[in-house]
């Protein structure tokens, strides 16, 4: 039974009211008929006796109290979806908007799909080799993961998420079942249109599903757009045995759009205006990345945020890097160097990467090397700190090669570019890298694996190190 | 009939209701969705709801149990991994699929399975609450006491004989002083906001030993305390867990999985089925129950996942078992009651939690203890609770009201995670003030010397980090040789005693016996380095040696059965020292 009702009692920001409604659930929803025949959509978010709160996607610009005729659908949002969704360009609600029609539909979803059963999910371990070194070598992806890029604005992450898609490659025989959901929300039309050209010369677009909110697109809409990209991904995998790649740029936005509704609703605001729900919500969507025992397909989610003022403490990356398995951190400084990819190394963490490395996925002698990285680079710092007080003239030959170390670290290893960099060639770089060092200064790694891979000579040949002074002290010195 | 009159998310409203029990448990709608009766005034009754509220229609009603909301105590817990609300998850998977539907209904036990049962009461024994009528071995491990339940106390007029028998059979009756008549089934209900009946509280004079050196060395919990794990992301959290886990000796474990990433629950539940016991060489899983509200699951459900699995622990517990409880995180469950707290338009108190989460956090963290229980056993439940403070900042509510209930605190620390030393544990924020009533124990148990030589790693801890403050201004090379060799040995310290390799196969477990070992060895190091500066010979030259470097690797070289090469070390540090110049 679909009921019509004529006129509000009232409208508040994008909620509108409705008395002596009946028979109507929760989360439902709802079409509103303007007077001019338009259309738009909106959602039941609380019902109070006889009195619905509706929210409306698309604004409530032009509606008044007595133009507009509410019809309840009697079901929750859904989306309508097949394989034929690849290809296309949505906008937020998933409705398409590239001139091509209607998707045909072979089945429907509710997009707020449901918890997976934690029994149910098979615990993520193939990687996925994006051929960026500080990726690959030091937070590796692994399929069923979401691994977050924690970024700031003016600093080069879509270039990064682009670079990925480009590079991605799964191992073993599923290479050809793959495909990427992208989820614009809030950014602007330069960034959605630069996917798009860079999809395009990456030969993928057909293998795309691309979900647009762009930043002057209804603010509402937002957020439902993750949740039909993600139905749109779960689908894809879980149905047709697809390994999905969902991108999702930028989460801030969509944060902030959740605060702003939160705000209309009169709810208590909480950390710095955020609802309370935040992790919860985040969760929700976060949380639907993964892979399951009853079918082959993987979810794997790369989301982007835009840290406000670079603050990791913010309550956005906090609660983000609570929920994801890792985060990929990019740093100012590296960035204002003109280091490409910025990637900060030691803030970044790929917590799946433990079971997904080593003998059988990558090579045996990736985590000792991964240890080695993190440790000496850890050192790096330190004598940074302490060269910039007593500066680096007075610092002993041991901080002077960390110095030196770190310098070409980042100028070799972070610093690729938008090459595509084998696993194999990856860990030979790291252990070129770490060779600059006498071997005795190599204290997390076995001798065995130093035996294989450490080659001082080679070190200082290719970064040109015979003149260095530091170096031969602290050998000396040793 | 009861309507429900308004939604808003898991809190729903009904109007003019009066039979309506404060913690009383309903079922909401045509769906049948789990509730709770949390506030109940002249005109409205608030109930959350544990289960989606999508599609709920006002006008649908709402339904009384009579009851509170319980936990399912029986045989068939142990090796089972339940939702907040103890709903087997495997179950749930046969019959719903990769999904969780709202609505499902399933038992929480496996109510057909047989039992084989002992019985050790016969007729006209007298019986109490609480005390042990028959056994059944649950897991090969685990010998489960089937207790009397509460207020049943009398003569008993009839058992069965010994044998299988399913769940639901009545294995016994008993006559209560009124001439009533109770049946005894293996299965009790228990309320998961009670704490269950002790017969008395003991002092805690015994470690939970974990292997983990930091904690046994520098931070002990005792059987029966509480410790609290903050830490912001990456710096290990759960990792420290699941190593507590898998290695102390306590006979029960219980993981809460409260808010947590789904793969990481896979994670843990894969890890626990495949890992050994040490002890017994058996899957560790058959002494573990799991309970995993993952972060996407109803909120409601996730405040609830913290008492069903204090509740369960204290049910082991009162059948004369040591229980270790880790409940990954206390944070996620502190902000599961702010959301529900915010959505009943509670007056707010810090940052947004409501008022009463110290009250909250107390209540959870007092029902551990080391008490004799109503079976004239003795059992505990030790609590380790996680926090992920927001922003990593201590300061923030969850944290500071947990340091005020708990005993033992590991301060996890960011820097030391970056620099991949695990356990972060940060030396100079941790504490226990369980070392003074363990002290006992550790004397007689691991020898006198180990306090002692815990006691020096502290002080030349201590001292390394003021020298540190110094060499930040000036850099190392200016300090004395002796502050140099402080230096040095407490990065021996660091690197090679707190720094545990949970991968490694010896280091993932240290006995304390192995502990000990290697404290001498390091204060030995430390004591004939010494000496030898005092005869004037160059610190450089102490390096030289490599000595400093082999020490901190013995962790590695020295394997957990074959303790006898510690003697050795004392040799070549003799030796090495000896030789210099």
């Amino acid at each position: 039974m679909n009921l019509q009702y004529i006129g509000l009692k009232e409208i508040n920001g994008p909620l509108i009211f409705l008395e002596n409604v009946k028979g109507i659930g929760f989360e439902e929803m709802v079409e509103i008929r303007l007077e001019d025949g338009s259309v738009r959509h909106g959602r039941v978010v609380e019902i109070h006796g006889d009195l619905a709160a509706i929210l409306v996607f698309e604004g409530t610009k032009d509606l008044s109290l007595t133009n507009t005729v509410i019809k309840f659908t009697g079901k929750p949002m859904e989306m309508g979806l097949s394989k034929n969704v690849l290809g296309r360009v949505f906008n937020g609600i998933g409705t398409p908007k590239d001139g091509l029609g209607p998707v045909y539909v072979d089945e429907y979803r509710d997009i707020n799909g449901e918890p997976l059963n934690p029994v149910s999910r098979l615990y993520p371990k193939n990687y996925i080799n994006t051929g960026i070194s500080s990726i690959d070598g030091l937070t590796t992806l692994i399929r069923g993961q979401k691994l977050p890029i924690f970024s700031g604005s003016g600093m080069p992450h879509n270039d990064l998420a682009v670079q990925i898609v480009r590079q991605a490659k799964l191992t073993g025989g599923d290479a050809e079942n793959f495909a990427i959901v992208f989820a614009a929300m809030g950014v602007t039309n330069d960034v959605a249109n630069y996917f798009k050209r860079s999809f395009e010369e990456a030969g993928v677009l057909d293998n795309v599903a691309m979900f647009l909110n762009l930043s002057n697109d209804p603010i509402i809409e937002r957020i439902l757009t993750p949740r039909c990209a993600l139905t749109t991904a779960e689908y894809l995998a879980y149905k047709h045995d697809m390994h999905i790649l969902v991108v999702m740029t930028d989460m801030t936005a969509y944060a902030e759009a959740l605060r702003e509704f939160s705000s209309s609703k009169g709810e208590i605001p909480g950390r710095k205006g955020y609802p309370g729900y935040l992790y919860s919500d985040l969760a929700s969507l976060l949380e639907r990345a993964g892979i399951i025992k009853t079918a082959k397909g993987s979810v794997t989610q790369i989301p982007i945020l835009t840290m406000p003022n670079d603050d990791i403490t913010h309550p956005i990356p906090d609660l983000t890097g609570y929920i994801t398995e890792g985060q990929i951190v990019l740093d100012r400084e590296l960035h204002q160097q003109g280091l490409y990819p910025p990637i900060g190394v030691l803030p970044s963490l790929s917590r799946l990467m433990k079971d997904g490395i080593g003998a059988g996925y990558t090579r045996a002698d990736h985590q000792p090397l991964m240890n080695q990285i993190f440790a000496s680079y850890a050192k790096v710092m330190d004598a940074r700190s302490l060269a910039s007080v007593i500066g680096e003239d007075e610092l002993s030959p041991s901080d002077k090669s960390y110095i030196e170390f770190g310098k070409h670290f980042e100028k070799h290893f972070i610093s690729q570019g938008y090459i595509n960099r084998e696993i194999g060639e990856t860990l030979d770089l790291g252990w070129k890298l770490l060779s600059i060092f006498p071997r005795e200064e190599l204290d997390r790694t076995d001798e065995k694996i130093l035996d294989e891979f450490y080659n001082h000579e080679l070190a200082v040949s290719t970064f040109e190190l015979a003149k260095n002074v530091y170096i031969k002290e602290l050998k000396e010195e040793i | 009939m009861n309507e429900v009159y308004s939604i808003n998310g898991p809190v729903i409203k009904v109007k003019n209701a009066k039979n309506f029990k404060i913690m009383e448990k309903v079922f909401v709608g045509k769906q049948k969705l789990l509730g709770e009766v949390i506030s109940v005034d002249d005109n409205f009754t608030t109930v959350q709801v544990y289960e989606s509220t999508t599609g709920l229609m006002r006008g649908e009603e709402v339904f009384n149990s009579g009851e509170s909301i319980s936990a399912v105590l029986g045989p068939g817990l142990l090796g089972n991994i339940f939702d907040g609300i103890q709903r087997p998850l495997h179950t749930i998977f046969e019959e719903n699929g990769a999904y969780i539907k709202p609505g499902t209904n399933v038992d929480c036990l496996d109510m057909n399975k047989e039992w084989n049962i002992k019985f050790s009461i016969k007729a006209n024994d007298h019986v109490e609450f609480g005390q042990i009528f028959a056994v059944t071995q649950e897991t090969s491990l685990i010998e489960h006491r089937l207790l009397v339940p509460k207020n049943v106390s009398g003569e008993v007029i009839n058992v069965k004989k010994d044998g299988l028998y399913k769940m639901n059979d009545v294995l016994a009756q008993v006559k209560d002083k009124f001439g009533v008549i109770h049946d005894l089934t293996m299965v009790q209900k228990w309320p998961i906001k009670e704490p269950r009946p002790i017969k008395d509280r003991k002092p805690l004079t015994i470690p939970l030993v974990s292997g983990q050196r930091v904690i046994d060395t520098l931070f002990p919990i005792a059987k029966g305390g509480s410790a609290a794990v903050p830490g912001g992301f990456g710096t290990g959290k759960t990792m420290m867990q699941h190593q507590f886990a898998k290695w102390c000796d306590a006979d029960i474990i219980v993981y809460i999985g409260c808010g947590e990433r789904g793969n990481e629950m896979t994670q843990t539940l894969d890890e626990f089925s495949e890992l050994i016991d040490p002890k017994s060489n058996k899957p560790l899983i058959e002494r573990t129950v799991l309970i995993a509200n993952t972060s996407n699951m109803p909120v409601a459900a996730r405040e609830a996942s913290i008492y069903t699995g204090v509740t369960i622990a204290e049910y082991y517990r009162d059948m004369g078992y040591h229980v270790a409880l880790m409940a990954d995180s206390t944070s996620r469950w502190a902000e599961a009651l702010r959301e529900i707290s915010g959505r009943l338009e509670e007056m707010p108190a810090e940052e947004g939690f409501p008022a009463y989460l110290p009250s909250r956090i107390s209540q959870f963290y007092e029902r551990a203890g080391y008490v004799d229980t109503l079976s004239e056993k003795s059992g505990s439940v030790s609590i380790v609770g996680a926090i992920s403070p927001q922003g990593s900042d201590f300061s923030e509510p969850v944290t500071q009201n947990t340091k005020r209930f708990v005993r033992a605190f590991w301060a996890l620390d960011k820097e030391l995670a970056y620099a991949r030393h695990y356990a972060a544990i940060n030396w100079n924020l941790s504490y226990s003030e369980y070392i003074n009533d363990l002290s006992k124990w550790y004397n007689k148990n691991v020898g006198t010397e180990f306090l002692e030589a815990r006691q020096k790693f502290i002080a030349i801890l201590a001292e390394e980090n003021r020298l540190m403050e110094i060499v930040k201004l000036i850099g190392k090379d200016v300090l004395p040789d002796e502050q140099k060799l402080v230096l040095e040995i407490s990065r021996v310290i660091r690197v090679g005693y707190l720094q545990q390799n949970a991968f490694h196969k010896d280091d993932t477990f240290v006995p304390l016996e192995k502990q000990l070992k290697m404290m001498k060895v390091i204060l030995y190091l430390e004591k004939t380095a010494q000496s030898v500066l005092k005869e004037g010979k160059a610190f450089s030259l102490l390096l030289r040696t490599n000595m400093f470097e082999k020490v901190a690797k013995m962790k590695y070289d020295i394997p957990n059965d074959n303790l006898e090469l510690f003697e050795e070390y004392y040799k070549l540090i003799d030796e090495a020292f000896s030789a210099i110049k």
